[in-house]
C-alpha cells in the first residue's frame, strides 16, 4: 500500500508512538506570534520551564496589532521581544521587518518540503503549499513545541482535491478554495489534510498554492498540502541553491515526498473549475458561499484587501489592474495592508502603492489588523465588508459587523462600485 | 486526578466557533483569570434568547451541545474561558481538532456521543447533573425531575493518559 505525502513525512519524524494510532512527531520549525506566544512564555516562566529546545528551530514574530495599538498588545509584544533575546533567538521580526507571519515566513524561505510546522495559529496550514505538514495548535501544544522540539497528531487522514479545468479570466485561488469549502462544509475536512492536486494546482504559482492551503482549516482541516515541485524549488532557490545543481534537480529531490498513486484516501474529489463563476460568502459560515452574480448590487462600507489569504504582490497586482485610474465610491472606505515590508516595497516599486493611494485606499504597514477585528481598520455593528480575508464568523471585524469574502479582484470591484461586483468587466 | 462533572448547560447548536466562545478582542489578555467574565459573550442561539450571565451558564460545569464545536481559531483562550469558569467537561456530536486537542492538553474532556445518544440528553428537562466514570466510558446524566439517561462513550488511550498525567506540558516534560 502507497503512502501520502503526509504519511510520508510522519514516518521521517516520528518520535514516538504512545498509544496505536497516536504520533509524537519531531518539529523542524515552531513559529510564534505575539497573541499565543506570551502567555505561553508566561505560563513557562511560572512553572519554572523558561528553556527552548533549539533557537534555530524558533521563528517570532510581532504581526496581529503592529506597532501596537494600546499598553496591553505592547505589553505582549515586549514579553515576546525579550523572550527571544533572552534566547537568542535570532528570526525575530519587530516592527519595521515584521508582516504576517504566514506570508513572511515563506518569503524568508524558512518552510522546506518535507518539514513538520506547528504554530499557535490556525492558518498554519497556509505552509503545507511547499509540500511540509504544517498544523495550527493551542498554546499547550506550543509551550511542548517551544520546550521538546514535539508535536503530538492522530495518524494522518488525508483527502484529496483534484483541480481540473481551465481557470477561468476573473476567476482565482480564493474562488476556487472558497467553492472547495462550500462543497467540503465547514467540517468536512475534520481531522484530515487536504491534499490539493491535479493540473489547475500544479499550474499555480506559490502565492496561489498558500491561499488554497490557507482556507484548508474553514472546511475544518488539520492541513492543506501541496506537492512540492519546480515552482516550489523556483520560489524557494535563493535559500536553497548551495545545496542543490538547480531548481530541477531539487524538485526531482522534493518529489520524493510526493504521494504514492496507490496511497488511500478518505475521500476524493474532482472538480471542474472552467465554468466556475467568482465566489463571494453570505452569513457567518465560510462555507456559506455562492456565485458573486448571486450577491451584486448589495451594499458594502468598507474593502478590506490584505492578509495572509490575499495580501502577497500578487494580489496586489490584481487589485490594483481594476482600481487603475479610476476613484472608489463615495460610500465606501477603502484599506489595503501588504501582507510583508517586502510586499510593500515591491508594491512601492512597481506604482501599486500611488494608484491604490490615488483612488482613495488607506495603505496602512503590514499586520493582521481589522482581519481578527483587534485594531486598523475594526467594523462597527451594522457595517459590512468586502474582505479578502478567511473568517466570515460573526463578529470577526468587529461585533454587529458583516464580512463578505471574497478575491482580491472582487473587492476591488466593490471598492469601485461601493456595491458586490462581478470582477471580470472591470479587469484590464 | 481532577474530578469531572456537575451542573449542565445547555448549547443547542452546531458550529460553534473560537470567536464566538472567547472574541478576540480579549485576546490581548496575558492571564487566563482576565478572561473569566467574556465566557460566550458573541454567542448567538436560535432566537436570540441567550444570555451568557444566566444562572443556568453561570453555574454550569458541563456543556451539552452540538456538532463541530470549537471551529475556527487555534486559540487555547476558547478553553481556558472555559475552565476559569469551572467548566471540566464539553459533550458534544463532534469537536473541531484544535479545540478538542485543547482541552485534552489542559487535562479536561471533551467527549463525543451519537447523536441519537445526545438528543436524548437534549429532551431532558429541569435541571441537568451529568457525573462520569473514566474507567466504564460511561456518562450519567440525570434531570431533578428524576429522569437520567446512561450513554457510552470512547476515549483515545492517549487522550486519557494525558487527562490521567493533568495534561500534555506534564505528560511531555516526564516523558521527552
Ligand atoms: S491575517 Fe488574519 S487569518 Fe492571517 S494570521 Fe493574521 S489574523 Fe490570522
Amino acid at each position: 500500500m502507497g503512502k501520502t505525502i503526509t504519511e510520508k513525512i510522519f514516518d521521517a519524524h516520528l518520535r514516538d508512538t504512545p498509544t496505536p494510532g497516536n504520533m509524537v512527531l519531531d518539529i523542524d520549525v515552531i513559529m510564534c506570534h505575539e497573541i499565543t506566544t506570551p502567555i505561553a512564555i508566561m505560563d513557562l516562566m511560572e512553572k519554572g520551564m523558561d528553556r527552548v529546545c533549539d533557537p534555530k528551530r524558533i521563528k517570532a514574530v510581532i504581526d496581529h496589532v503592529t506597532p501596537p495599538k494600546d499598553a496591553k498588545t505592547a505589553m505582549q509584544a515586549k514579553i515576546m521581544r525579550e523572550w527571544a533575546r533572552r534566547h537568542s533567538i535570532k528570526d525575530f521580526f519587530d516592527i519595521g521587518r515584521n508582516g504576517v507571519c504566514h506570508a513572511l515566513f515563506p518569503e524568508k524561505g524558512f518552510i522546506r518540503p518535507g518539514n513538520t510546522v506547528i504554530m499557535g495559529d490556525s492558518h498554519t496550514c497556509t505552509h503545507g503549499a511547499f509540500g511540509a505538514f504544517a498544523a495550527g495548535v493551542g498554546t499547550t501544544d506550543l509551550e511542548v513545541g517551544i520546550l521538546k522540539g514535539v508535536c503530538a497528531f492522530r495518524a494522518p487522514r488525508s483527502l484529496k482535491v483534484v483541480v481540473n479545468g481551465m481557470v477561468p479570466k476573473g476567476v482565482y485561488a480564493k474562488d476556487i478554495v472558497l467553492n472547495i469549502i462550500k462543497q467540503l462544509t465547514v467540517n468536512g475536512g475534520t481531522d484530515m489534510v487536504i491534499e490539493f492536486v491535479g493540473p489547475v494546482v500544479e499550474q499555480m504559482d506559490m502565492a496561489s498554492r498558500m491561499t488554497l492551503c490557507n482556507m484548508a482549516v474553514e472546511a475544518g482541516a488539520t492541513s492543506g498540502v501541496c506537492m512540492p515541485d519546480l515552482v516550489t524549488a523556483q520560489y524557494l532557490w535563493p535559500f536553497i541553491k548551495d545545496k542543490y545543481a538547480s531548481p530541477e534537480a531539487a524538485a526531482a529531490e522534493f518529489s520524493r515526498w510526493h504521494s504514492d498513486p496507490d496511497a488511500r484516501y478518505e475521500r476524493v474529489l474532482e472538480m471542474d473549475v472552467s465554468k466556475l463563476e467568482p465566489q463571494v460568502t453570505f452569513g457567518y459560515k465560510p462555507d456559506n458561499v455562492q456565485d458573486i452574480g448571486e450577491m451584486a448590487g448589495t451594499p458594502v462600507d468598507q474593502i478590506y484587501i490584505g492578509s495572509c489569504t490575499n495580501g502577497r504582490i500578487e494580489d496586489l497586482r490584481v487589485a490594483a489592474s481594476i482600481v487603475h485610474g479610476k476613484t472608489i465610491a463615495d460610500t465606501v472606505r477603502a484599506i489595503l495592508v501588504p501582507a510583508t515590508p517586502l510586499v510593500y516595497s515591491q508594491a512601492l516599486e512597481e506604482g501599486l502603492l500611488k494608484i491604490f493611494m490615488d483612488s482613495g485606499f488607506c495603505v496602512l504597514n503590514p499586520t493582521c489588523g481589522a482581519c481578527l477585528g483587534m485594531s486598523s481598520g475594526v467594523l462597527a455593528e451594522g457595517d459590512v465588508c468586502a474582505s479578502t480575508t478567511n473568517r466570515n464568523f460573526s463578529g470577526r471585524m468587529g461585533k454587529g459587523g458583516m464580512v463578505h469574502l471574497m478575491s482580491p479582484a472582487s473587492a476591488a470591484a466593490a471598492a469601485i462600485t461601493g456595491v458586490i461586483t462581478d470582477p471580470r468587466p472591470y479587469l484590464p | 486526578m481532577k474530578q469531572f462533572g456537575g451542573p449542565a448547560a445547555f448549547l443547542d447548536r452546531s458550529d460553534i466557533n473560537t470567536d464566538e466562545i472567547i472574541p478576540a478582542r480579549y485576546l490581548t489578555e496575558i492571564s487566563k483569570a482576565a478572561l473569566k467574565p467574556h465566557l460566550l459573550e458573541d454567542l448567538h442561539l436560535e432566537g436570540d434568547t441567550f444570555d451568557p450571565r444566566s444562572e443556568e451558564i453561570q453555574n454550569a460545569q458541563v456543556l451539552i451541545t452540538r456538532s463541530n464545536f470549537g471551529c475556527g481559531s487555534s486559540r487555547e483562550h476558547a478553553v481556558w474561558v472555559l475552565e476559569v469558569n469551572g467548566i471540566n467537561m464539553v459533550i458534544a456530536e463532534s469537536f473541531a481538532r484544535i479545540f478538542r486537542q485543547n482541552m485534552f492538553n489542559c487535562g479536561i474532556l471533551a467527549i463525543e456521543l451519537k447523536k441519537n445518544d445526545l438528543d436524548r440528553l437534549f429532551k431532558l428537562q429541569g435541571k441537568v447533573t451529568v457525573s462520569v466514570d473514566l474507567d466504564k466510558e460511561q456518562l450519567s446524566v440525570s434531570s431533578d425531575n428524576g429522569a437520567s439517561v446512561l450513554c457510552p462513550f470512547s476515549l483515545n488511550p492517549f487522550d486519557k493518559q494525558l487527562i490521567a498525567a493533568g495534561g500534555w506540558l506534564a505528560y511531555a516534560d516526564a516523558k521527552y
